[in-house]
């Protein structure tokens, strides 16, 4: 999923060369529409903020300098497009860098149950595929923003920190209360399985 | 959970993320090791917690840009001579 060669030349980026253009979409676009499916939870919306995030950066591509990787100035875009159609569907504010809860409660593990034991067939079935899915859709925006792009798309702290335009504590903040919630969620689905099982 | 080493099963939990992705130093790190040993129920956490983020990545890792959607694409940015046909 590290799809992290970036073989394009800046400056025929910059002059907005079509060919260039055509290799940052070749290189870029899977991840971006990955992105948008799990922010937004459906295809039309992924296809949508894909659209609009190759949109906007070709249009301002004179505000990209190089100093990050295009991938993580692709992603900012999109994570920015995806939270603005969440905001209008929600009818409020999401802000990325909003003071982070105060409550450490949901960093507490609540349920101690050996899952890793299951089999593989068990632990990545269909079924379970749509529970994670279904698991990542019930974290805040904010955390899911940081679990997608850092664990599930694989940036570093600090290119995840980049992305959200905020701090790289604010990330490890964030993706640790999507981590603990996510193995909560799992933990319940798996724990209700080998219940089933001793019956 | 039990309490036999220096660290407590909250140091655990504070450093939880750290050692996941192996940003601690050697000997925080070692002492951590030591606690899980002995802890079943900090083990349990340790071992579940990778577990979700290594199913939560796999469970995603066959999720590519449908055919379809690349051609609208390439044609919304009018890049359609670049598209790779099928």
């Amino acid at each position: 999923m590290n799809e992290n060669t970036e073989t394009f030349e800046l400056e025929a980026l910059q002059k907005r060369d079509r060919a260039v253009f055509a290799q940052v979409l070749d290189q870029n676009s899977d991840r971006i529409y990955r992105l948008g499916l799990k922010m937004l939870g459906n295809v039309q919306d992924a296809e949508d903020i894909l659209q609009e995030t190759f949109i906007k950066a070709f249009n301002n591509i004179d505000q990209f300098e190089g100093r990050s990787k295009i991938s993580t100035w692709l992603y900012r875009i999109a994570v920015n497009e995806s939270l603005m159609l969440l905001r209008k569907r929600k009818g409020n504010t999401i802000q990325l860098d909003a003071p982070l809860e105060t409550d450490e409660g949901d960093l507490i593990p609540r349920q101690i149950v050996d899952w890793c034991c299951l089999p593989e067939k068990e632990l990545m079935n269909t079924e379970t595929r749509d529970h994670i899915q279904e698991a990542v859709k019930t974290l805040s925006d904010a955390n899911r923003a940081a679990f997608i792009l850092r664990d599930v798309e694989g940036l570093s702290t600090q290119e995840t920190a980049e992305a959200l335009d905020i701090s790289e504590s604010a990330v490890k903040v964030r993706l640790m209360r999507a981590r603990m919630q996510l193995r909560e969620e799992l933990t319940a689905f798996f724990a209700g399985k080998m219940i089933k099982e001793t019956l | 959970m039990t309490h036999e080493h220096d660290l407590t099963c909250q140091n655990i939990i504070e450093n939880l993320n750290a050692y996941i992705d192996g940003e601690l130093d050697d000997v925080l790190c070692t002492e951590i090791e030591a606690h899980i040993q002995s802890c079943p129920d900090c083990r349990i956490v340790v071992n579940t917690l990778k577990k979700t983020i290594e199913l939560c990545k796999n469970a995603d890792s066959e999720t590519s840009l449908p055919a379809e959607t690349r051609h609208r694409l390439f044609a919304k940015l009018n890049l359609e001579d670049y598209d790779k046909k099928d």
